[in-house]
């Protein structure tokens, strides 16, 4: 007998019941419960963009991975992992905890110690204007589309996986989105965030502790999909040795300086949607713990996201296939791994919490990019640049409208890229483009004290500069893949890698041949910017395991650990 | 003030208690052709306890006036 309020849709992966509905509707109301009780320590400037700056370490650092834990991650990389393999995995291990450790031992004193409220408004501080207003604009633009990007992706993914109209889709998520951030600003989008890590971890968790027990332990797991496959697509790092040795055609540089050293330095501790979260940390300890403590649990993120994709390899009937065969041919595409995992093990109400999480991943992620673009836009565009001479109350009022005028930017995005899709294309690599020479631009002026204004900001302009020329040059002649990736053998990922690299080099580069020749900032201007000339309030005298660098230490064992098991 | 933690408990609680309620009448009604591989596991009835335990851990411990954030 089957539960009664069946809900029946058309075309469609999984199909949802009347509990699934419940489970949904019930995460809606809950997330607008929070931003309505939120609403009231939203009222002034440092409340409402901020959150009060009064974050512990957990939710900060929860928040800071959950701002990155979206749904589209969730599927992509699941895909990918069907696609590539294990070595998706390398995104979650070296592509993000040195970073992520690096941006708390290192760059955090720095960020919070200058009482920043965004990187823009670091880069004013250190550099001057002109690279504050040259990041702040670029990241406003990309990151309000992407927004609007991720708000179709998610309808689309809707559609194909529920059946859902998409207009629905995009209005309610939207909707949703606005309402509980214009309420209650940051902090209400951090509460929904910490919440969406536990809806994952809740709903995806019961994928790979099924599909182990389907397939019969990890070991047999790695036989099955080497017989499917190759022995490749179980071994992170031996098959990275030569281009060709491996499904991704990556070699071991590529991950290592561009993945590793340049494009998750670049995302993890200059991205300002996660370093948003940890900027509203309580004090300087809590700052340092939150990256720490979000580089753990993203250790862990490969067991729901990459697993899924390599058990579907083993135990899904049908084969999938890329997404341009999968159009044609009605087949199911490798971003369908997920949840086709998700139909194939989860029944009434189990079906319905691993929606939420997709879901909430989605409508979490909207609500970071637009509650980043909101302070951004304020903070450094708005109020430096158009009107600085308003109230507090203004500029929390100018807050709540523009996160709406955000939300309907994104809305209008969306349907644009629903009317032209390889604008998706074009927005994600324009995220592509500032991110490593943005990298290169805030270390050097933390580390750098000799590093000057128009070497700031003409490294930043070159180094972005050089990263379109790149992209443009392959997008035109497709065999330069062999000067930007090293190989022609290079796929899609290499070649950002890769990009990302030689941009940082010439950032660099120009940073500092123009600062040498151009006059050196004092000492005074620089003090609580630059290494050297920072006062980090010491934590005091505290046992061993409360210090952040303990934590850190264990991270990396683990994480040295995990890549020598996974060789 | 409410602590996160807590809405976190709310969430666990009442999600785990509908996958509950839905995994134990699979159990005692179960479907002729049932969709999900591995079935016969149940997972809705164990998931959606140990959902419910921790939600209500959460909701006991981090209740409005014991702690804040």
């Amino acid at each position: 007998m089957t539960l009664p309020f069946a809900v029946a849709v058309p075309a469609r992966l999984v199909r949802l019941t009347g509990i699934d509905i419940v489970i949904v509707v019930f995460y809606f109301a809950l997330v607008l419960c929070i931003g309505w009780y939120l609403r009231g320590g939203a009222n002034t400037s440092e409340g409402f963009f901020m959150a009060g700056r009064e974050m512990t370490a957990w939710v900060a650092g929860l928040s800071f991975l959950s701002a990155n834990l979206g749904a589209l991650e969730l599927m992509g990389w699941a895909g990918s992992a069907y696609q590539y393999g294990i070595l998706a995995t390398h995104w979650y291990w070296i592509g993000a905890i040195p970073a992520m450790l690096f941006l708390a031992l290192v760059m955090m004193p720095f960020y919070y110690i200058s009482k920043t409220h965004s990187v823009p408004g670091y880069l004013k501080l250190r550099f001057g204007e002109p690279s504050r207003a040259l990041s702040a604009i670029s990241f406003a633009l990309m990151t309000v589309l992407m927004s609007g990007v991720n708000m179709f992706a998610m309808a689309k993914v809707m559609q194909i996986v529920l059946g859902w109209d998409i207009n629905f889709s995009i209005w309610v998520s939207s909707l949703t989105v606005a309402i509980y951030v214009t309420l209650g600003g940051l902090r209400s989008a951090i509460f929904n965030e910490v919440l969406q890590f536990f809806l994952i971890w809740a709903g995806a968790l019961l994928i790979p502790i099924l599909g182990l027990y389907e397939a019969g332990g990890w070991t047999n797991l790695r036989l099955q999909i080497a017989q499917r496959t190759s022995e490749q697509y179980v071994h992170l790092w031996s098959g990275l040795g030569s281009f060709s040795g491996n499904p991704m055609g990556i070699h071991w540089t590529g991950i290592v300086f561009g993945l590793a050293a340049i494009m998750s330095m670049g995302y993890w501790t200059t991205d300002f949607l996660v370093v948003q979260r940890i900027l509203a940390a309580k004090d300087i300890r809590s700052a340092e713990m939150a990256p720490i403590i979000g580089a753990g649990f993203k250790m862990m993120v490969p067991f729901i996201v990459i697993l899924p994709g390599l058990l579907g390899l083993a135990v899904l009937p049908e084969k999938l296939v890329p997404e341009s065969v999968a159009a044609a041919t009605g087949a199911h595409s490798y971003n369908d791994v997920f949840p086709l995992m998700l139909a194939r093990y989860c029944g009434p109400g189990l079906l319905g919490l691993g929606v939420t999480a997709l879901i909430a991943g989605f409508m979490s992620g909207m609500a970071g990019n637009v509650s980043a673009f909101t302070t951004v836009w304020t903070y450094d565009i708005y109020r430096p640049l158009i009107n600085s001479k308003e109230s507090d109350h203004h500029y929390v009022n100018m807050g709540r409208w523009t996160t709406v005028i955000g939300v309907l930017v994104s809305v209008g995005t969306a349907y644009l890229v629903m009317q032209f899709a390889s604008i998706m294309d074009y927005v994600q690599a324009l995220f592509s483009f500032f991110i490593a020479p943005l990298f290169g631009t805030v270390i050097l002026g933390m580390l750098w004290k000799r590093a000057t204004g128009p070497g700031g900001f003409w490294g930043l302009l070159c180094g972005t500069i050089s990263s379109i020329a790149m992209w443009a040059w392959v997008k035109v002649d497709p065999s330069a893949l062999r000067y930007v990736a090293l190989s022609p053998h290079a796929k899609a990922l290499a070649q950002d890698m890769y990009q990302g690299l030689w941009s940082f080099v010439v950032c660099v580069i120009v940073t500092v041949v123009v600062s040498l020749k151009t006059e050196p900032l004092p000492d005074g201007q620089l003090t609580g910017l630059v290494y050297g000339l920072t006062a980090v309030p010491k934590i005091g005298d505290v046992p061993v395991y409360r210090k952040p660098f303990f934590w850190a230490a264990v991270v990396i064992v683990i994480f040295v650990l995990l890549n020598v098991v996974f060789w | 003030m409410i602590s996160i933690w807590f809405f976190i408990g709310i969430s666990l609680a009442v999600n785990g208690l509908l996958i509950l309620g839905a995994g134990i009448y699979q159990f005692v009604y179960p479907p002729a052709k049932p969709e999900v591989v591995l079935f016969h596991l149940h997972a809705g009835i164990w998931w959606g306890a140990l959902l419910l335990v921790l939600g209500l851990i959460y909701c006991f411990k981090f209740a409005p006036g014991r702690t804040s954030l």
